[in-house]
């Protein structure tokens, strides 16, 4: 098998996701762009008993984990020119997002993650729990969380949290 | 037997990722509490809202950037979408299309990526053939002992349709279709009043541990899926989740003896 060719045909998949996760486009493609040159570096280390799209989750995942912590130092600089940093950006332009964009990025990250694997991209709990390097008991208590918190800010119900992600 | 409902059931019922039998004691407790089983469809209706808001993104073109140039050439096959494979068969090229996709330059799904694919190809196909009028099926149900010859042959073991008349669904007949890596069968079934089901088949990607029956919603067809150690199956239908959950338990059944 071409495990390229088969990365390859995922990026739809992980575009999908990084739109959702991050709520800008350009961050988004960043984001699977990063994380297809790290899945091409290290394919031959796929392991072949773990399923393709779990294991690129994880990279996005990792990646992603990285950015924040990047970008909560450029938070600090609070430098206008610098590039936008993600989690910034989606509180920047919470109100002229959709209801929805709005509110998945009011939501924490980490429950962010696991209501959109296992929301929108179909994994299992058990995918979830892999791709996120966590127990499936944490997942459920993140799923639990991120659908309570989701229904009461699409709601109105509360007053958005904005949680700024610090080193 | 009876595990006590726990709230990780009601998750798992609301993202169709409970097995068959967990998904009758769910659904039963459900009939019995309507608050629990609102905020369950609440859950599941979050879920249909992100596909709605996000799902725009898999028919956006990928941009260039982000195709590793390596894949280059082999690019264009995998861009070709499963709608317009299903559109190329529907045309009668469906043989040329199956040679190509067996041919060195067609990749092989890894197996997660042939289970979550699954549904969503069944659906295509399902909406594809479904409204067909003069042509549903390329064998009909008259020559069933053919069709099953057939297309057992063509995906390497013995394949049977389910029977489904004590449901009131009869078998129209079936076709052979080019999959993302190799053949795959599609069964019809209709009712009195012509509301149509699809069974879809493909043969299991090798490694294929996940046999827990799923949910999807695609493109407002509803899907039971699962797998066993030779095929994958989709169940397609419109005829309401609660019916279709039914049915797919009846096949489900026939194939797991």
């Amino acid at each position: 098998m071409n495990s390229r060719d088969a990365i390859v045909a995922e990026i739809p998949r992980l575009r999908r996701y990084a739109r959702a996760l991050t709520g800008r486009v350009d961050a988004a493609d960043d984001l699977v762009q990063e994380t297809l040159q790290r899945a091409l570096e290290k394919w031959r280390l796929w392991q072949r008993s773990r399923d393709l799209r779990p294991w690129l989750f994880s990279i996005m995942h990792n990646l992603h984990v990285d950015g924040r912590r990047r970008d909560s130092r450029i938070d600090f600089c609070a430098d206008e020119d610098l590039p936008v940093p993600v989690q910034r950006a989606s509180q920047h332009d919470a109100l002229e997002l959709r209801d929805l964009e709005r509110a998945l990025a009011l939501l924490p990250p980490d429950q962010r993650e696991v209501l959109l694997l296992v929301g929108l991209e179909e994994l299992s709990y058990a995918e979830v729990a892999r791709a996120l390097n966590i127990p499936q008991g944490t997942v459920m208590s993140r799923l639990s969380r991120a659908r309570l918190r989701l229904k009461a800010i699409l709601a109105g119900e509360t007053a958005p949290i904005l949680k700024v992600v610090s080193t | 037997m009876n595990t006590p409902i726990s709230e990780d059931d009601l998750h798992a019922w609301a993202d169709g990722q409970l097995d068959p039998a967990r998904l009758m004691q769910v659904e039963t407790w459900l009939a019995a509490h309507p608050e629990r089983r609102a905020q369950a469809e609440e859950w599941r209706a979050q879920s249909a809202r992100l596909h709605r808001t996000y799902d725009r993104v898999l028919d956006e073109a990928v941009p260039a950037r982000l195709i590793p140039a390596a894949n280059a050439a082999p690019y264009w096959l995998n861009a070709l979408d499963a709608r317009k494979l299903a559109a190329v068969a529907w045309l009668g090229l469906g043989a040329i299309t199956g040679f190509f996709l067996r041919g060195e330059t067609a990749p092989a799904p890894g197996p997660g990526m042939a289970a979550a694919s699954l549904p969503r190809q069944a659906a295509i196909a399902h909406a594809v053939f479904v409204p067909e009028v003069r042509h549903p099926v390329e064998v009909g149900a008259d020559q069933e002992a053919h069709l099953v010859a057939w297309l057992s042959k063509r995906l390497g073991a013995p394949l049977q349709p389910p029977q489904l008349e004590e449901v009131g669904y009869r078998l129209v007949g079936g076709r052979l279709l080019p999959g993302d890596s190799g053949e795959v069968a599609q069964f019809m079934y209709e009712d009195a009043e012509h509301k149509r089901l699809t069974l879809y088949v493909r043969p299991a990607a090798p490694k294929a541990a996940d046999t827990s029956f799923r949910y999807a919603r695609e493109n407002g067809i509803d899907v039971f899926y699962w797998t066993d150690s030779r095929f994958g199956y989709a169940l397609s239908g419109n005829t309401g989740r609660e019916d279709m959950l039914r049915l797919a338990t009846l096949v489900y059944r026939q194939h797991g003896k």
